[in-house]
């Protein structure tokens, strides 16, 4: 029996479907570790963007700093704050923190850079303050771009988020860490199998919002 | 009345678009501002609204230097035209339109019967007012620029070469409609162009500039033309060209007006 026949099987069997150690519970877990992360990283991410995009300032800083981060091994991150702060929430939550930081950034700050010039300077003109010029003007015009970061981090997040199971914590990472310490194939695959899914579908549903967006420009 | 005082721009960088410019543009006229690229005119129109800033000298209006005003306040006290219109792609025709008054607190409702009124005023179909901008063409999106800026009824209009990048048929019916609407409505319009028939055409005062904002000349098209203050002016009017001397011949019986090179351009009435 190959694994992946082994990993349908395992996803067939309606016992994994059930419980705490079942793929709803698991699942739920997943989405509720991304989404603490997103939120967390959003909000230092951007309005930070916004401002640099905004002002113009601090650009080239922001471009190295963001390649700093992304160049940071996630689970090297993740054994660090480990070693620091010991097991718990602590640990995962950084090291993705860390990971979607750079994809939001780039896209506030990108996307209130590729506001045209003249749209802005005339808000300004008619007599908008800079809050009505971001708020009204720029962030509208740059939300495809915003989201686009949104949809890269989200889904970055999503993917290496088995790695909460690691220092102990829930998500569909736990078949994969279980899996691998009995040397349970079909049930790795299942897990692997679910977590593409849900990138997938989370995935689609950006895509239509983003369709939505566009409709205008 | 707008009055420039010794105004003087040097921008960041060491750019000096306007050395030392002074000028008096009476209410209720249309001064335009004329000359080749960077001769400030745009820099001296930006002036007005706090858009730019003087380095050295002022700019009143009715006896009031702008630098004590607000800078918001002030800009959504004057009407602002600019080429390509400017408007915000994601609204459409009527809510750009309605934007000065929204943000003067006019409730919507009102807000937008004014900017349909506005928009008519112009002589829009309104059936575009739902449109978005990139719907419309080029000269249908400056009647909506001319219509945002007048819809707050402002006192002051500036337009920065508003008709600039329509095509020339177009370009004249603008240019006649904006006649119209001054004379029924009497603002004081700042217009700022590199075109001089353009400027001729619409203004009560010309001022013809050289680089840094140097006065060649200041007068009505006729007093420039009639005595042009030396040869920058004639060669800029185009009197060096033979196209505006023009005389009269006599062609079955009528008074045919010929350029200098004997080209007939109309009959004397």
């Amino acid at each position: 029996m190959n694994a992946f026949s082994g990993g349908l099987d395992w996803l067939a069997t309606s016992a994994h479907w059930h419980g705490d150690d079942g793929f709803p519970h698991r699942i739920v877990q997943h989405l509720g570790y991304t989404a603490l992360t997103v939120a967390i990283a959003s909000a230092i991410a951007l309005p930070l963007g916004l401002w640099i995009g905004h002002t113009g300032r601090l650009r080239g800083l922001a471009i190295a700093v963001t390649g700093a981060l992304r160049a940071l091994p996630t689970l090297g991150l993740l054994t660090l704050v480990v070693i620091w702060r010991g097991i718990g929430l602590t640990p995962p939550t950084v090291a993705l923190v860390v990971l979607a930081i750079p994809p939001l950034l780039a896209g506030a700050y990108a996307g209130l850079e590729s506001v045209d010039r003249a749209t802005t300077d005339a808000a300004r003109a008619i007599g908008m303050t800079e809050w009505q010029v971001l708020g009204r003007v720029e962030v509208p015009l740059a939300l495809p771009l915003i989201l686009g970061g949104v949809r890269a981090a989200v889904l970055q997040v999503i993917a290496t988020a088995t790695i909460a199971a690691y220092p102990g914590l829930g998500g569909l990472g736990r078949f994969i860490i279980d899996g691998l310490a009995v040397r349970d194939y079909p049930q790795m695959v299942a897990g692997s199998l679910v977590i593409v899914a849900l990138a997938l579908i989370l995935d689609g549903l950006f895509a239509v919002t983003q369709r939505a967006l566009y409709r205008h420009q | 009345m707008i009055e420039y005082r010794s105004v003087a721009k040097t921008f960041p960088g060491g750019a000096e678009a306007v050395r030392d410019f002074s000028l008096v543009l009476p209410s209720r006229t249309t001064t335009v501002l004329v000359g080749s690229s960077g001769c400030g005119k745009t820099t001296l129109l930006r002036m007005v609204n706090r858009m730019v800033d003087p380095s050295r000298g002022q700019v009143l209006i009715d006896d009031v230097d702008v630098a004590t005003r607000n800078p918001v306040e002030l800009r959504r006290s004057i009407g602002y035209v600019m080429q390509h219109a400017g408007l915000l792609p994601h609204r459409t025709v009527v809510d750009n339109v309605a934007t000065p008054l929204r943000l003067g607190g006019v409730a919507r409702r009102e807000a937008r019967t004014r900017a349909l009124e506005a928009l008519e005023r112009v002589g829009l179909d309104p059936v575009l007012a739902r449109r978005y901008p990139t719907q419309l063409s080029g000269g249908q999106q400056q009647r909506v620029g001319v219509a945002r800026g007048l819809v707050a009824d402002p006192n002051i209009l500036l337009m920065d070469e508003p008709f600039g990048a329509v095509d020339p048929i177009v370009r004249a019916e603008l240019q006649h409609e904006l006649v119209r609407l001054q004379h029924d409505l009497g603002k004081t319009i700042v217009f700022v162009t590199h075109d001089i028939e353009e400027a001729f055409l619409l203004g009560d005062q010309v001022v013809i500039l050289k680089k840094g904002g140097e006065v060649a000349q200041v007068g009505s098209p006729a007093e420039i033309l009639a005595s042009p203050a030396d040869d920058f002016v004639r060669s800029f009017v185009g009197l060096d060209r033979g196209r505006r001397t023009l005389r009269i011949e006599e062609v079955d019986g009528r008074q045919v007006v010929v350029d200098a090179d004997g080209r007939a351009t109309g009959v004397l009435a």
